[in-house]
């Protein structure tokens, strides 16, 4: 089963606009922390060194994903999100400056410095990530059962990336919230590369949306990044969920223009290949339609420079911010 | 004067009962798991529950443990309170990602700001010749990694005061049950299996360890099966005019120093048993703890009884000699007391 293409659903200009307006703000949000994430990180690389240090996986290419879906969810739905998380959360509304202050491992942060940031959690909005691979499918599912059981009508998403498809728990998970008809959406962002191995050498099928069939649920294949066609087939999830018809898979055919993590040598892809990839880029399409629908270039600029505007305090807030007491770490362990 | 009435149940009935009491007071609670349904769980745990509450609150799950822990954190973070069942702890091998980074972790990984209310119920302990898979008790896994409350009552009074306070508190909490203390038909029938346990609802606190006997020549720490045969060993020490003071741990995390310290001022003297492994266990820390608070107050080296480094084996012969029992615990008493 696909979700039918020829279904002529259109999508709102405001809708649009909110969409481009999203992804300009997470790709700028990516391009600052690529910069303050090599902030302290030269001559000789340290990943525990610098403004940023740890591990650092950006989205930059992947925001169709985010904003597609997040399109058609309210603050009460839930949205877990794996090791890569920062398209997600900026789609979902997570407050951008704490968010930021966290990643910069400052008290003001969500998780006061304790999680970093592939440990994002904002209960305001219901969005969670974390940094073991297929891990957050089981907690989506939970919250899908919350709901039900609270006697609403909200959804959980589970974003993953294609290799988690191939981990336990995608296959416990889907096989479950399909026995319990859960308003779950999975969101499988095929960028091509588990870290290195690409799709082909590690998954047995051609796409995950065909997995559905082993569950009895709907799957749905968005081919070339689209934000549009996201868009239209997170519609269609979102509303059989809400309405009982559960779980639905979507894959998406995304691009990491970046590597795995910042400062991976990217062996394992010809050089060519991200070049090309940023030919298509999705920003840019999405411009050209709106263009296309009459918003005009100041509008656009406009829009630009609201979002990138946003993300300049966010940087602000996490650079003024303090760092936590040392012995801070010691609290939150048990809430009392 | 009136005659207390005093209700005898078992230690499933205790618990399931606990289970019960909490679902009907708080809308929230419900329970997830294998054969939890119409089966009563398979240690009997939660007899009875879907007769009254029906499958949207008693959910069987498939065998997918990732999964359905995984959902218990995720209701759990939206407000709920779920009791899930791990059928043996020795499966935890399939889902302690679940486990031990996300419902030991997210709390304070959110800066305290996501709660995790649930409860993890798993059947631990050997005995009765299910050998290496089915025996462990695997007390001090758990007990180690920091975010977990972990619990083993011993009794039914304490199974099910213990539980209703673990449904109650705001943190994950990790309940073991010692299959042999459930009273179930088809194992051993021992009498500390059923116990007095009141029809309304209470609490036992989920950090305080209990002295079960007093003494004032040695002290004996155990947990579950050990403190019971403590208690037993104690009785034929007692024959011969040694006194033994027995703690029941009942709470491995957080571990009540202070009832182990102040007994050990007192007596002088310490064996710890454990039905865990020897190596980097409960035996160990309990040790480590008598050291750092009560070294000048120790007449003897501390004595640590507990299966020594091997799998559980299967006949009885060899379970019966790696599991401490009774008559270790007495000789190893006697031989502690002629030291110093």
């Amino acid at each position: 089963m696909s979700i039918s293409e020829e279904k002529q659903t259109t999508v709102p200009l405001e809708k649009m606009k909110w969409m481009y307006s999203e992804m300009v703000k997470i790709r700028y949000y990516e391009d600052q922390m690529v910069e303050v994430y090599s902030e302290g990180k030269a001559p000789v690389f340290n990943i525990g060194a610098g403004t940023v240090p740890g591990e650092m996986h950006l989205a930059t290419g992947q925001e169709p994903a985010a904003v597609g879906m997040c399109a058609h969810l309210t603050k009460d739905d839930t949205v877990s999100s794996p090791h890569r998380p920062h398209h997600h959360a900026i789609a979902k509304g997570v407050d951008l400056k704490k968010m930021t202050a966290e990643i910069f491992g400052r008290k003001t942060g969500l998780g006061k410095g304790k999680g970093g940031h592939m440990h994002l959690f904002d209960p305001d909005v219901k969005f969670s990530c974390g940094g073991i691979v297929a891990a957050g499918i089981p907690h989506a599912a939970g919250a899908a059962m919350a709901a039900r059981m609270k006697g609403t009508d909200r959804v959980a998403v589970a974003f993953i990336g294609e290799g988690a498809a191939n981990a336990g728990a995608f296959h416990e998970t889907l096989n479950l919230a399909a026995l319990w008809n859960l308003p779950l959406i999975v969101v499988v962002e095929d960028n091509s590369y588990g870290i290195s191995v690409p799709k082909k050498a590690s998954t047995s099928i051609e796409s995950n949306d065909k997995r559905a069939g082993a569950y009895g649920i709907t799957g749905a294949y968005v081919k070339d990044n689209d934000p549009v066609a996201m868009y239209k087939a997170s519609e269609e999830a979102v509303t059989r969920a809400r309405d009982g018809q559960g779980p639905t898979i979507i894959e998406i055919e995304t691009y990491r223009f970046l590597g795995h993590f910042q400062g991976d040598p990217e062996l394992y892809r010809d050089k060519e290949e991200v070049p090309g990839l940023r030919q298509q880029d999705p920003i840019l399409k999405l411009k050209k339609q709106l263009l296309a629908s009459g918003v005009d270039d100041a509008d656009i600029e406009k829009m630009e420079k609201d979002a990138k505007q946003v993300v300049d305090e966010a940087y602000e807030f996490a650079r003024n911010s303090e760092f936590p007491e040392a012995d801070d770490a010691l609290r939150d362990v048990f809430t009392s | 004067m009136k005659t207390a009435k005093k209700r005898m149940l078992s230690g499933n009935k205790a618990m399931a009962e606990a289970i019960s009491q909490e679902m009907e007071r708080d809308s929230n609670v419900f329970v997830l798991g294998e054969d939890i349904g119409k089966y009563g769980g398979i240690f009997g745990s939660t007899q009875g529950l879907i007769e009254t509450y029906g499958p949207e609150r008693v959910l069987d799950t498939p065998i997918s443990e990732t999964a359905f822990i995984g959902a218990a954190i995720g209701a759990a973070a939206e407000g709920m309170r779920p009791v899930a069942e791990l059928m043996f702890v020795d499966f935890f091998g399939v889902c302690m990602d679940q486990i031990y980074n996300h419902m030991a972790k997210i709390p304070y990984m959110s800066g305290g700001n996501v709660k995790l209310p649930m409860v993890l119920m798993t059947a631990v302990g050997g005995g009765y010749n299910d050998a290496a898979q089915h025996s462990q008790t695997l007390y001090a896994t758990f007990a180690h990694l920091p975010g977990m409350k972990v619990v083993a009552p011993s009794t039914p009074y304490d199974l099910k005061g213990m539980m209703t306070s673990a449904i109650r508190d705001d943190n994950p909490v990790v309940f073991m049950f010692h299959k042999s203390l459930q009273g179930l038909g088809w194992m051993d029938q021992l009498d500390e299996a059923v116990g007095n346990v009141p029809e309304e609802a209470y609490t036992v606190p989920l950090d305080k360890a209990a002295v079960v006997r007093e003494g004032k020549d040695v002290t004996i720490v155990g947990i579950q099966m050990m403190t019971h045969y403590a208690v037993q060993a104690a009785e034929k020490l007692a024959d011969e005019g040694i006194e033994a003071e027995v703690i029941d741990l009942r709470s491995l995390a957080p571990i009540d120093k202070d009832t182990i310290l102040t007994s050990l001022k007192k007596t002088g003297r310490l064996l710890v048993v454990d039905e865990d492994y020897l190596s980097y266990g409960m035996t160990a820390e309990i040790a480590a703890i008598a050291a750092e608070g009560a070294l000048y107050d120790l007449e003897a080296p501390v004595r640590r009884l507990a299966v020594p480094d091997v799998p559980l084996p299967y006949s009885s012969v060899l379970e019966d000699f790696v599991i401490p029992g009774k008559e270790k615990i007495y000789q190893e008493v006697k031989s502690l007391l002629e030291e110093g």
